[in-house]
């Protein structure tokens, strides 16, 4: 099949930020007092647990990154056409699932329509409820459903036991012998936890991942795990296309604004006089305006921006991408004055040290001095800072698509979901899958983040050290 | 003492005129009055007769900065900026796209806002300071150890669920408490409960580790050492000592909040139907009228800048050591 590769704007800044920390993690590697707190994040058995986690996140979110249009299957050869519809090799690995859509709600597992419809039955119109296309279809009758479901989940349950067993059976096999132990007292160790890595939470975290991944797809088969939502697709799809759009507001936001945090914070503090009264000026200014309604303001704009400019976007999956992109970059501009306070305090502090004047004594340039001796001594704030904002902005984006001003009401997010599930609870019997589903993950994504973030920031912080 | 606060407003003049400048360059330059009105008007009907009728009647049609056509000081005070952005500081906010003024609105609204965001406050910050002394009471056993591991987990849910959920369980289900509504005077309290509740458990998790935080820190300090070697017991140290000395660095903290509680939650009254400042926004910025949502961008600042000034006081009052120059 032929297919063009799309790259939005998103996804260029994702990778982009992918290399990047590729990069960072390489140098980081080679130098043993940078990575030493690393190390000592990686013994905590909390922040490896949650990293894992954070990790089968991101791995979603990077597939869902790579996007591509399909051709169509009529256009002509020399001259080729492709669809409007800008697909992604996470569409691609979840199958029909994306296109097995029914025609309203359905709960979770069922096998029959949330509503009563008219169905010809015998030539007789009855009022009942109609059996699902796709959910449940391979079942005879409604008493097979239970003993399905049960069959489906023991099979996943023991596949996925058997590749968690054979991954730690590798694992085992590989660590034993370069710790040059024999495999029995490695495992001795492992059980004991005198591994000096939290191997015991990352076998059981990756075993219970394995096992929930398992059963989902067994399910996934022949069911609507988690449902169907009002226009009848699948909510397991959307929750999981919800992924990216988390990831991206968590991660860009903080990223496109490090470059005005950092220099304006570390000038403040380094130069002080005229350019920190200035840039103090500004900052104040920011921060007393309402941040909902500085974000909500300059998203109306942009908003009525993309509307009145549609030749610039060539399809609908771009314009959603650009309007995310741009919220990204307005959330940043109002969430940049913390971290920049925050350096100016320590460039501050530094630029009073010995070694600074001492660099000064010789003549080093302003520039050499901020970005050899300041810079690097701040760097351990900047990635707290990143690490600590994620999880805040995550919700925040729930909040601000429920006041309107979020992402585009077309693409998939949590608070598109919360949004568009308002006023399920108020009907009888109640819808609360959507609702469940989009809370359920966004609960995950952020405490395994909330919980990674305290790792590090106790590992980087010498003042926590300890305590408890 | 006075010549530092007369110092300290008249400082506050160039940050708001600073958010001024700021919002007028939003609203007026960046979204010119053309865009405004053609997002007021729809799709259909804008035409340019329908635009400069939407623009006259909502007096957007003079000049920006500089009217040419006009004599004397009306070359200034007959402009969009004058009428529309100065004006602001004498609180004249004009008219909302409902026709309604907008002054008059916000001094109607902020008493609903209060009577959910003051007890909010109050409430949220005696729940909060009392797990913070619990889990320094416990510290380093296993109950301190679940406590922060629950505050992570409270603060890991969105502020969107607790709402939900209460409304759901305590008002749909159980028919505890009326979902939404409002009413002035006593009987108006069992509207505030609901939301008064859901707000205070939601901030929780957030709060009680932030102000545990603070308190270890104090117990690590030297008069702790001492109080515990005269032989004081350790509930008396922990709230003889640690509590006072803790509470100045959580109150001065908590000072700036105040004067913002007047625009109340933006959430919590739109969900609970409270007919506050918060909700007042969220329809504004629904419904696209500018002219409110400029008007609380102002207000907001204000009362952020009065806050400052009070947290600057505060700490002369409870720490006499600083000294206000």
């Amino acid at each position: 099949m032929d297919i063009q590769p799309v790259i939005l704007w998103t996804d260029g800044l994702i990778f982009a930020l992918l290399a990047g920390v590729l990069a960072l993690a390489w140098s980081i590697s080679r130098q043993e007092h940078l990575r030493a707190p690393w190390a000592a994040v990686g013994r905590r058995p909390m922040a490896m647990g949650a990293a894992l986690v954070l990790g089968v996140f991101v791995a979603i979110g990077l597939l869902d990154s790579l996007h591509y249009r399909e051709k169509l299957a009529d256009s002509p050869v020399d001259k080729p056409q492709y669809s409007v519809e800008v697909l992604s090799v996470f569409d691609a690995l979840v199958g029909d699932l994306r296109t097995r859509n029914e025609k309203t709600y359905s709960a979770p597992l069922a096998m029959h329509l949330y509503a009563k419809e008219f169905v010809d039955r015998d030539g007789q119109a009855v009022r009942e409820y109609p059996r699902l296309q796709y959910g449940g279809a391979h079942l005879r009758d409604a008493t097979e459903r239970r003993p399905d479901i049960v069959r489906r989940s023991a099979i996943a349950l023991t596949q996925g036991l058997a590749a968690s067993l054979l991954l730690f059976g590798v694992l085992a096999a590989w660590q034993a012998r370069r710790a040059k132990l024999s495999l029995g007292e490695w495992l001795t160790r492992w059980g004991e936890g005198r591994l000096g890595w939290p191997g015991r939470t990352l076998v059981c975290m990756a075993t219970l991942l394995l096992i929930l991944a398992g059963v989902l797809m067994h399910l996934a088969a022949g069911y609507h795990v988690f449902g169907t939502d009002k226009v009848g697709q699948d909510v397991l799809y959307i929750t999981l296309k919800s992924i990216r759009t988390g990831l991206v507001i968590g991660t860009l936001t903080t990223l496109v604004t490090l470059p005005l945090a950092i220099s304006l914070g570390i000038a403040a503090g380094y130069f002080r006089g005229w350019v920190d009264d200035v840039i103090q000026y500004v900052y104040t200014v920011l921060n007393s305006i309402p941040g909902v309604l500085l974000i909500a303001a300059a998203v109306l704009i942009v908003q009525g921006y993309i509307e009145s400019h549609p030749e610039l976007f060539d399809n609908a999956a771009a314009r959603a991408d650009v309007r995310l992109l741009a919220l990204c970059l307005i959330m940043g501009m109002t969430s940049w004055t913390g971290l920049a306070r925050l350096l100016r305090g320590e460039a501050l502090k530094l630029s009073t040290l010995d070694y600074v004047d001492a660099a000064r004594a010789f003549g080093v340039s302003h520039t050499r001095i901020l970005s050899r001796h300041i810079f690097p001594n701040v760097f351990h704030l900047v990635l707290i800072a990143i690490v600590l904002d994620f999880s805040g902005l995550v919700l925040a984006e729930a909040v601000l698509s429920y006041v309107g001003v979020g992402v585009d009401p077309s693409m998939h997010s949590w608070g598109n979901m919360i949004n568009g599930a308002r006023l399920e609870l108020a009907r009888e019997p109640t819808v609360w899958w959507q609702l469940g589903a989009a809370f359920t993950f966004m609960f995950t994504l952020v405490l395994a983040a909330n919980l990674f973030a305290d790792g590090v920031r106790d590992a980087f912080d010498p003042r926590r050290e300890g305590g408890r | 003492m006075f010549a530092y606060l007369l110092r300290r407003l008249l400082y506050a003049i160039p940050i708001l005129i600073g958010v001024n400048l700021l919002t007028f360059a939003l609203f007026f330059v960046v979204n010119t009055p053309d865009d405004m009105a053609r997002l007021q008007l729809g799709a259909k009907h804008v035409t340019p007769e329908a635009i400069e009728r939407w623009k006259s009647e909502h007096g957007y049609d003079k000049p920006l900065l500089l009217n040419h056509a006009a004599e004397g000081s009306a070359q200034f005070t007959d402009t969009i900026f004058f009428q529309h952005s100065a004006a602001m500081f004498v609180f004249e906010f004009g008219k909302g796209d409902d026709g309604r003024d907008i002054g008059n609105e916000i001094r109607n609204r902020m008493g609903p806002s209060l009577a959910i965001a003051l007890p909010v406050f109050v409430v949220g910050l005696l729940v909060n300071i009392t797990f913070a002394l619990l889990m320094v009471f416990f510290r380093a056993t296993y109950l301190d150890l679940w406590g922060v591991v629950l505050c992570v987990v409270l603060m890991s849910i969105s502020g969107l669920f607790y709402i939900i959920a209460g409304q759901y369980f305590i008002a749909s289900l159980w028919k505890l408490l009326p979902i939404s509504g409002f009413a002035g005077g006593i009987g108006g309290l069992k509207f505030i409960l609901l939301p008064v509740l859901v707000s205070v458990v939601a901030g929780i998790g957030g709060g009680s580790r932030w102000y545990r935080t603070i308190f270890i820190e104090e117990i690590g300090k030297d008069y702790v050492r001492t109080a515990r070697a005269k032989g004081l017991s350790e509930l008396r140290v922990l709230f003889r000592h640690v509590l006072k000395n803790g509470m100045i660095p959580i109150l001065t903290g908590a000072v700036v909040v105040i004067p913002t509680l007047f625009m109340g939650s933006l959430i919590t009254e739109s969900f609970f139907g409270i007919p506050g400042l918060g909700s007042y926004t969220i329809d504004a910025i629904q419904a696209q009228d500018f002219a409110v949502v400029r008007a609380m961008v102002f207000l907001g600042s204000v009362l952020y800048i009065v806050g400052l000034i009070l947290t600057d006081l505060s700490y002369s009052w409870v720490d006499p050591r600083v000294r206000l120059q």
